[in-house]
């Protein structure tokens, strides 16, 4: 069984020096459907894949969130990246793949993946 | 439909959070000799009417307005069921909801379990707010994971903190490989 020691270990280490990431309202929200919808098309690996990279990457300014159904079950797993100052993008179709092209496209040097995006397909 | 049962977990484990439950239980109980698979969701959330309880088996209710469908909770019935298990909502307003899904194991339409360690990651991970109590047991030999103990080892290092949510992993994935010691569920 692994143990709780470990755990204590690693408070020790942290405690202190942990740069508590602040929900700073100037940070990049990137939002995930977890609803049935999102859940049923894959939705849990592209959260893991977003949250494991911007800790991966330490992008401080991003923060990763889920959230339930935005009423485009069709369109599932969604992803929808919300700057200040921005409009807001939504990624459709979404892959652990996919998610990774965003965080270095998008999150990292601010480049929208048109390829992903919502755009105009018709509803 | 969801590929493995994990999903259906966490999906309905997803309307305790919605509920605004504070703790969370998850068990999973599998007996090889019973050829039983047995999933608790237990929350301390707002609970439901009776009224309420009676209608989230039917795909056509959901406290939603973004659509017109509710699809949860039948997907998680009928996963149970068609194994010739069995499946039951409790509830009470202002206490809580228990959903109860058996599963015959040897079923050849039960769904494999799937990546409980995931979906346990993910709502720990996401709801650091709430406490989960996740129980995984298969014949004599179990394990617990307890939040509430975690955040008293941690004092005050969120849970979502990359080392820490990186130890929950490994923590969840060493134990149940010990735990199932070779067998698949």
């Amino acid at each position: 069984m692994k143990s709780l020691a470990e755990l204590k270990a690693i408070r020790e280490r942290m405690q202190g020096k942990v740069d508590m990431r602040h929900d700073n309202e100037n940070n990049i929200r990137v939002v995930v459907g977890m609803a049935t919808c999102g859940i049923a098309s894959g939705a849990r690996p592209v959260l893991k894949a977003l949250s494991d990279a911007v800790q991966e990457k330490e992008l401080t300014n991003v923060t990763v969130k889920q959230t339930g159904c935005i009423g485009l079950c069709k369109f599932e797993p969604i992803v929808e990246v919300m700057e200040p100052g921005k409009e807001k993008v939504t990624y459709v179709k979404m892959t652990a793949e996919k998610a990774l092209e965003v965080v270095e496209q998008h999150l990292m040097r601010g480049q929208v993946v048109t390829d992903y995006t919502l755009g105009d397909i018709k509803l | 439909m969801m590929t493995e049962l994990a999903l259906n977990v966490l999906d309905v484990t997803e309307n305790s959070v919605r509920a605004e439950a504070s703790l969370v239980h998850v068990t999973v109980e599998a007996d090889t000799d019973k050829d039983r698979l047995v999933i608790l969701i237990e929350d301390d959330g707002c609970g439901m009417t009776e009224e309420q309880v009676a209608s989230v088996v039917d795909p056509f209710f959901t406290t939603r307005t973004t659509r017109k469908v509710g699809l949860g909770i039948p997907f998680y019935k009928y996963a149970a069921e068609s194994t010739g298990g069995s499946f039951s909502i409790t509830s009470e307003v202002g206490v809580g909801t228990k959903v109860r899904a058996e599963f015959v194991l040897s079923h050849v339409d039960r769904m494999p379990l799937g990546d409980m360690c995931g979906t346990m990651h993910t709502l720990i991970t996401f709801n650091t707010h709430i406490d989960f109590v996740y129980t995984y047991c298969v014949d004599e030999r179990s394990f617990v994971l307890d939040t509430r103990e975690f955040k008293e080892i941690l004092e005050g290092v969120p849970l979502d903190e990359p080392e820490v949510s990186g130890y929950i992993e490994t923590f969840l994935i060493e134990n149940t490989a010990e735990v199932n010691q070779g067998i698949i569920l």
